[in-house]
Formats: C-alpha cells, sequence, structure tokens
C-alpha cells in the first residue's frame, strides 16, 4: 500500500506502485476534478502541483510522488493564489465545456505562484502545455493577467 | 422536405409509439405541488408552439418527472434544459429565456441537463437533440412560453387568494405583489398548481428585458473552477468496472485471432472477450478495475486482424481518385447558363484540398451502463438522445422506455457526440451487455472508455474533399461563368437522416455555402459522392468547413484579378435587400478593425464574410508570415446573430470558433491514411492550436430585436479564407489546400 500527501492529507492508496497519479487519483480515490486528456503529457488536462510545481500527473507514477506534496484541482483552492485564478477564471467567464480547465487552473496558479506579475510571453511559455479544443485562450489569458493584478 | 416531416422520420427512429393523436391543449402545461411546498411544472412542447397543430405531438402520458421548472420551497427556480451542453451554453441560455419570463432574478436560477423524454424534444426538430447552432433559435418561443405561463397560473394563483385581479398583481424577484399583499412563488407554488393553464401568453417585448441580453456567466462556473463538475467520464458506481477496446487497425476490420494471456494475468484485469465493432467489424473488449489496469492489458493483448474495408484508402490515392471524378462530376446541385464564359478574356481557380479532420473533444468519448431488472441506466453526454436511446434499445433488446438516458456534460463533442449509427454507444452497450452476463452476480455497472488514440484513429472524421472551380471572368473582371465542382463521400447516406438531407442524391451538408451562391454569379455546381471505407461525421460547422474557404477565398481572388478591393466587392457583388445581414455584419468588422488603414511592413490585411446556420460572420484580420507560417496579429469579427440572449457568452463562440477555424490550417492538423491505417494517434501528431498561437478576436454584434439564430458554428468557417486572403495580399500565393504549406 502507497501513502500519498494529497492536498494536505496522508491516504493511502492501493494500487500498483507504477500506476499514474491520474489513475490513483480518479479510479482508486475517486477524485475526479483531475482530466485524462491524452494519457501521454501532450494536453495538460491531468495537470497537478507536486510540492508546488505543475505536474502531468498522467506520466507520473505514484511511486516517484511518495513523500511529495501533491496538490490537486479539489484541494488547491485552499491558497490565495488559486482563489485569485478561480475569482478570475468565474468573473470571465473562461470555460466552454470546462474540461480542460481544471489542468488550465492549475497551471495559471503554478505561474502565479512564481511570477506575480507575467508577461504574455511568461504565460505563453507556462500555459503552453494546456491545450483547449473550445479555443477559451484568449479569456485564460485576460484572467491570469487580472488575478495577477489582484493579487499585487 | 418540410421540417415537421423530418421531426416526424426522426422522431419515428426510436420511438415507435402509438399513433399521435391530437391533445386536449391543458395536458400539455400541468403543475404539480411537490411536497414541501414546491412546484412541479411539465411540459409537452407542442402545446404552445400551438399553430403547430399538425405537429406529431406525442401523445403517451409523460412519465414523471419531466418538468422544465421546479420551484422549490427556498424560492430557488431549478430549470431542466432540454439540450447537451458541451461548451455552447446552452445550461445558461435557455434558462435566461424562461427565467425572463417568469420574473425570477437570476441569483435565484439554478439548471441541469435533461435527460431522455418526450417532453425534452426539439419542438422544430422533434427529437431530443442539439446540433445545427439550433439550441438557442428552436427554443427561443418555448422556453420564454413556459416561463410566461408559469408567471400567470401564479399570478392567478395569487390573486384568488388575496380576493384582487390578476390585473392589479406585479411580478418580480420571483414575487407577486398587489396593494399591501405580497407572496413568494413558493409560497404559492401549491395553489397555482390549481390554476388554469393559460390558452395563450404574451411574451415581453425586447425593451422590457432584463435579462435576455445582458452578459451571463455559465451556471456552472464555480463548480468548474472547482473540479467538482462532473462529466460523463466522472462517473463512479459501486462496483464499477471500466473497458477498453481493442479496435480493428482498419475500419471494419475483424478480429482472425487473439491470445488473452497476458492480458488476463495482470492485476486488476476482469475479462478480455471478442466484441463486435462499428461498420461490421471485431475487437477485443478488456474489462477491468480501473483505466490503467485495462490500458495495459489492452498494451499487451495478442491480436492478428482481418483487414476491414476501409483497408485500401491511403490519402494521396485518394486525392487522385476524387481529382480524377472531379473531370466528370455525376450530379447536378444547381444549373447556370455558362455559355457567357466562351468570351471569357482570363480564367482563374484551380483545385482546392481538405483532408479527413478528427474532433478530438477534450474529453474522449465514454459511456456508462448500469443493468436493473426491467432495463438499463446509460450515462452519455450525447448530442443525440433520442437517437441514441433507440439505439442502445435495439442493441440491448430492449424498448427505448426501458433505457434511462442521463444526459451528462460533455467535454467538447463539435459533432462527435451526434452520430447516426450512434456508434460508440451500440458498441459500449454490447460490451456492457456481454460483461453483465459472463460476470453474472459479479458484473456490476460498467464504464465504457476510450483513449486519445481510440478518438484520433476512430473515424467519423469530417470527410476529405476536393473542389475544382473554373471562373470565367471578361477584361473588366466580371464573372461571366462560375463552374464549381465538389467531390467528397456523403455526410448521411445510409443514416436515418439520408431520407431529408440527401436530395436528387446529392447531401445537402456538402454544398452549403456554395449552393446559395451568395454573390449572385452564374454559378454551376456539380457534385459526385464517392464510396471509401471511412466513416464520417459533421464536425463543427459541417460544409462550410470547406466551402466557405473555396467561396471566400476565390471571390477575394477575383476581386484582386478585377482591380478592387476585396470588402468594395463583395459590397457591390451582394444584394442589398437579400444579404443585408451578410452586408451588415461585414461593414460592422471592416469598421472596427481599420480595415484598409495602414500596418506595419509585412502585414496586410485578410478578409472574409460567411453565413451558416442563419448567423453571419465576418473576419478583418492581419496578418504577417514568420518562420514561414501565417502569424495573426489581430482579429475583428462583425456577427449577426439577431438578438443576442448572452452576449458573454456569444463573444465566447465566436473567439473559441476562430480558433477552431485556425486549426485547421495549422501543419500537423489532418488526418491521413495509408493502406486503410490512419497515421495520426495523439495530440502529438494531430495538433490543435495552443495558447501561443491563439488569435486575439475583438466580437461585434450587429443589434438586431429578430429571433436568435446559430452562435456556435457560425465563428468557424471564415477565419481560414480571411487568414488565406491576407497571405495571398502578402505573397502573391493563393493557398488551395487545407492545412496551409506555405512552401508548396
Amino acid at each position: 500500500m502507497t501513502s500519498l500527501n494529497i492536498n494536505g492529507k496522508t491516504i493511502p492508496v492501493d494500487a500498483d506502485p507504477s500506476t499514474p497519479l491520474l489513475w490513483a487519483l480518479r479510479d482508486v480515490l475517486g477524485m475526479t476534478g483531475t482530466k485524462f486528456g491524452c494519457g501521454v503529457a501532450a494536453c495538460g488536462a491531468c495537470t497537478v502541483h507536486v510540492n508546488g510545481q505543475a505536474t502531468r500527473s498522467c506520466v507520473t507514477p505514484i511511486s516517484a510522488v511518495v513523500g511529495q506534496k501533491i496538490t490537486t484541482i479539489e484541494g488547491v483552492g485552499a491558497g490565495s493564489v488559486a482563489q485569485a485564478v478561480q475569482a478570475a477564471w468565474i468573473a470571465h467567464d473562461v470555460a466552454q465545456c470546462g474540461y480542460c480547465q481544471s489542468g488550465q487552473i492549475m497551471s495559471a496558479t503554478a505561474l502565479l505562484a512564481g511570477n506575480k506579475a507575467p508577461t504574455d510571453a511568461d504565460i505563453d511559455a507556462a500555459m503552453a502545455g494546456n491545450l483547449c479544443r473550445c479555443g477559451t485562450y484568449q479569456r485564460i489569458r485576460a484572467a491570469i493577467h487580472d488575478a495577477a493584478k489582484n493579487l499585487a | 422536405m418540410h421540417i415537421k416531416t423530418i421531426a416526424r422520420r426522426l422522431g419515428g427512429l426510436a420511438d415507435a409509439g402509438p399513433v399521435a393523436r391530437a391533445m386536449p391543449r391543458r395536458e400539455f402545461l400541468r403543475l404539480t405541488a411537490l411536497a414541501g411546498g414546491g412546484l412541479l411544472i411539465t411540459w409537452s412542447a407542442p402545446a404552445v408552439l400551438g399553430a403547430e397543430s399538425a405537429a406529431p405531438a406525442s401523445a403517451k402520458p409523460l412519465p414523471d418527472p419531466q418538468a422544465f421548472i421546479k420551484i422549490h420551497p427556498d424560492n430557488t427556480v431549478e430549470i431542466a434544459v432540454n439540450r447537451l451542453d458541451f461548451g455552447q451554453g446552452a445550461l445558461t441560455a435557455l434558462p435566461m429565456l424562461l427565467a425572463e419570463e417568469l420574473d425570477v432574478d437570476w441569483s435565484q436560477v439554478k439548471a441541469h441537463l435533461a435527460p431522455a423524454a418526450d417532453a425534452y424534444k426539439d419542438p422544430i426538430f422533434g427529437i431530443q437533440m442539439t446540433g445545427g447552432s439550433n439550441a438557442v433559435a428552436n427554443s427561443w418561443l418555448q422556453y420564454r412560453q413556459i416561463g410566461a405561463a408559469a408567471r400567470i397560473m401564479l399570478v392567478a394563483a395569487a390573486a384568488r387568494q388575496w380576493n384582487v385581479p390578476a390585473a392589479s398583481c406585479q411580478t418580480g424577484s420571483g414575487m407577486v405583489r398587489s396593494g399591501t399583499h405580497e407572496a413568494t412563488y413558493a409560497a404559492l407554488a401549491q395553489a397555482a398548481a390549481q390554476q388554469a393553464v393559460p390558452e395563450k401568453v404574451a411574451l415581453k417585448a425586447p425593451g422590457d428585458f432584463r435579462i435576455i441580453g445582458k452578459g451571463k456567466t455559465r451556471l456552472d462556473a464555480h463548480a468548474g473552477a472547482t473540479g467538482a463538475k462532473s462529466y460523463g467520464i466522472d462517473v463512479r458506481l459501486p462496483g464499477m468496472k471500466v473497458a477498453l477496446v481493442q479496435r480493428p487497425p482498419t475500419f471494419g476490420g475483424q478480429l482472425a485471432s487473439f491470445d488473452a494471456s497476458r492480458a488476463l494475468a495482470l492485476k486488476g484485469v476482469r475479462d478480455v472477450f471478442e466484441v463486435a465493432t462499428d461498420r461490421g467489424g471485431s475487437g477485443v473488449a478488456i474489462v477491468a478495475d480501473g483505466y490503467w489496469p485495462a490500458k495495459q492489458a489492452r498494451d499487451v493483448l495478442q491480436v492478428q486482424w482481418k483487414p476491414g474495408v476501409g483497408a485500401n484508402t491511403s490519402s494521396d490515392a485518394l486525392y487522385a481518385s476524387y481529382r480524377s471524378a472531379a473531370k466528370s462530376p455525376a450530379l447536378t446541385a444547381r444549373d447556370a447558363d455558362l455559355s457567357a464564359g466562351a468570351r471569357a478574356t482570363r480564367h482563374l481557380g484551380g483545385e482546392y484540398r481538405f483532408p479527413y479532420l478528427a474532433h478530438a473533444p477534450m474529453e474522449p468519448l465514454n459511456a456508462s451502463f448500469q443493468f436493473k431488472p426491467d432495463g438499463v441506466t446509460v450515462w452519455a453526454g450525447t448530442q443525440f438522445q433520442t437517437i441514441d436511446q433507440g439505439a442502445i434499445a435495439q442493441t440491448l433488446g430492449l424498448k427505448p422506455e426501458q433505457v434511462e438516458l442521463i444526459t451528462m456534460p460533455a467535454g467538447g463533442g463539435f459533432g462527435r457526440r451526434a452520430v447516426p449509427t450512434s456508434d460508440y454507444l451500440r458498441e459500449g452497450a454490447r460490451i456492457a451487455k456481454a460483461w453483465h452476463e459472463r460476470a453474472g452476480a459479479d458484473g456490476g455497472p460498467l464504464k465504457v472508455m476510450w483513449s486519445r488514440e481510440d478518438d484520433i484513429k476512430g473515424g467519423y472524421y469530417r470527410p476529405a474533399h476536393l473542389h475544382t472551380v473554373d471562373a470565367a471572368l471578361d477584361e473588366k473582371g466580371k464573372v461571366l461563368a462560375w463552374d464549381h465542382v465538389i467531390v467528397g463521400q456523403s455526410l448521411v447516406k445510409g443514416t436515418p437522416f439520408e431520407a431529408f438531407l440527401v436530395k436528387n442524391g446529392i447531401d445537402s451538408t456538402m454544398i452549403e455555402g456554395v449552393v446559395d451562391n451568395a454573390y449572385a454569379m452564374p454559378l454551376r455546381l456539380r457534385v459526385t459522392h464517392p464510396e471509401v471505407g471511412v466513416p464520417v461525421l459533421w464536425w463543427r460547422s459541417v460544409g462550410h468547413t470547406h466551402t466557405a474557404f473555396v467561396m471566400e477565398t476565390m471571390v477575394d481572388e477575383v476581386a484582386r484579378a478585377a482591380g478592387q478591393d476585396p470588402v468594395a466587392w463583395r459590397l457591390a457583388q451582394l444584394d442589398a435587400d437579400k444579404q443585408s445581414r451578410r452586408i451588415a455584419a461585414l461593414r460592422l468588422a471592416v469598421e472596427k478593425s481599420g480595415y484598409g488603414g495602414a500596418l506595419p511592413a509585412g502585414h496586410a490585411w485578410g478578409v472574409a464574410v460567411h453565413e451558416s446556420f442563419g448567423s453571419v460572420v465576418a473576419y478583418v484580420v492581419d496578418v504577417s508570415i514568420e518562420d514561414g507560417r501565417p502569424r495573426v496579429h489581430a482579429a475583428t469579427a462583425g456577427v449577426h446573430a439577431n438578438q443576442v440572449v448572452n452576449p458573454l457568452a456569444a463573444e465566447a463562440q465566436i473567439q473559441g470558433a476562430a480558433q477552431f477555424g485556425l486549426a485547421m490550417t495549422q501543419p500537423g492538423f489532418e488526418i491521413t491514411l495509408k493502406d486503410g491505417v490512419v497515421q495520426q494517434s495523439q495530440f502529438t501528431d494531430y495538433t490543435p492550436p495552443r495558447i501561443t498561437e491563439a488569435i486575439a478576436v475583438a466580437v461585434h454584434f450587429v443589434p438586431s430585436q429578430d429571433a436568435p439564430t446559430g452562435l456556435g458554428e457560425p465563428g468557424v468557417p471564415p477565419i481560414a479564407p480571411a487568414i488565406a486572403n491576407a497571405v495571398a495580399a502578402l505573397t502573391g500565393k493563393r493557398l488551395r489546400a487545407l492545412p496551409f504549406d506555405l512552401t508548396a
């Protein structure tokens, strides 16, 4: 039995150590806010934080994150940066289908945690790994700038 | 074919129930007092659309509950949405319509997606579906009339209670007031249920709208931002297992043999068995405790295949055969006297090519099944509830009413969840049934999932097309003759939609956008529908995905050849009355963009305008070329969609559609086949735009109070031609193939 620190709680996970964190979260723990989009770290829908770093959970085996601080969309809102990001997301009505948005919010929160006033180029660099087929990029950019402003 | 006939045909698909009979008007709307003081308002659509008395009203008593409105004891109002919401915003827009007439505050409103049921059939199409950018347009009257009728009954209840004339009562914020009296809707709910259903309802004048036309954020925005929103893929039930399928490498291919011993040896793998797949094919289903063990098991399956019907398809050979077919097209979709072309001094045009395209919604396809003694419950994010309910029933040997189909929010769809053959739901139902039978008491609910690879390789593509255009011009550049040929698979042949979308052998979804001949030229259109063993399907904006590109780049080319500004040429060519909306949208985009003004060196303007799904979108773009690819620096949209119900969502639809259309232009966004095998499999080799490539679009709507027209799709078609026109202005080179290759 593997034990993981998720959203500040120690949680036993009954899964093979090679199981990707994504499937441990979704299928074993029932935490479905983290989404499956590609399984090969190409779309960012599965983004979580590992020690604050945006990480693609679909290619991260649980054995690699034992003892690390894992944060998911269900728990990230405990922090002020994520709160600002989520508030901006709602105010800008960013989501369309919304399926990629957990991952987008996790990537944006990780960006703003380390960069209080990101430029458009910073946003491009941090968010390029997160696909959105609805094409919400324009509002994602606006929401990140707005969240940064509100955090300043 | 008349729209009602369509409704009858489609409605009859899944529901061969008793013949429709006329219903007394009052039965259409029913109010039921809820325990705890709430009010349930149920509805059967044809009632208020009374003029449609010939419509095939469903005469069966409505199973309960089929509510459109629930007024809860806390005076919140829960509205059922008879559509899928997969990003287009129906979950919010339809409640806006109803809440407007019910006279409640927006803060009181909640909403959910309705399950499959007769009451939720599209009042115009007669089946429960989401497509054709019709959600708001087709429910524009229906949802307002339901709200208005309920308000009248609440007022009647108050007037009776207070012994005052109904005319003395005012409503607002979910309250009825008269003089010193006031009561919440919740408090009046029980009494309202006893009131007569109004024969007629008057709807608000647009000037009185308080909700319609005001930007509202999505009702599920908070749930979405916190990970709480649940999609089909998130369905979890006690004892649920997950199934994956190893499908044949060629469409319709069949299993020769397989060895599951290694797969079955993996922990968490429950069963491996043969299953019939789409198009007469067969494959191997794996049932496991979760996606990961199922995926691992699938990776170690040993399978031998027999080739399917699609096994001889290769993209290069396909285009060659289409090229040849274009020389002798089989069918004439629009005829014209082209004899004036004989005195042409020059000819423009050439061959246009469009590849297969996968929809690739972010949420891979999935469906969950749970058998119960009298039927099955299915959870799916489907655009076609009525058709899918019938297909599942047929697959399982049940009656449609034994299939409880729960509509789950979907992570995109773009047409892939509107499948006339119900491919993934039929297949899923077969697997669920087999599992149920094989596992006996251990066989609980099953979620059938698709991987991204399954999705990209799985067919049901926007079909490949080849157009040829020969535009004959006189010395002044006037078009004397326009000879247009389209070759491409029919989307609907062999499906229930064939009956009304195919006319004289011609699939109307392939010619839309050309056959209407907006520029009133002597235009002949001939077509051929080749038979190809690749399953095809509508893809956001359907035929307009290719027709708009050809028309709008070609007329741009004609305008330039005539020495005219492309906007001026279009405005001169468009009929001021018949094309007034197109003119208004184009003028708006031109005006707001600063079109024609000075741009930095190496930049050029590009313009395109196109009408689809009842709406017009014009784009003006500012483009340069960077690293051999067009780069869009700014885009302005002029949109004519009549009354805009939710401007915030409408703007998002156009902005998102622009990225969806941009994808078509980008290298790496095409599906190719070699010997029947799809060559792409992932977001690594089928590459939609990322934020780094996204276009910022300033969206402007032409003000209008006319009944709304479509918004989900019309923003897609004109972006690619606008960019191509800018590239031509920069390089003198006409791009005639998608995706763009500037080196070709």
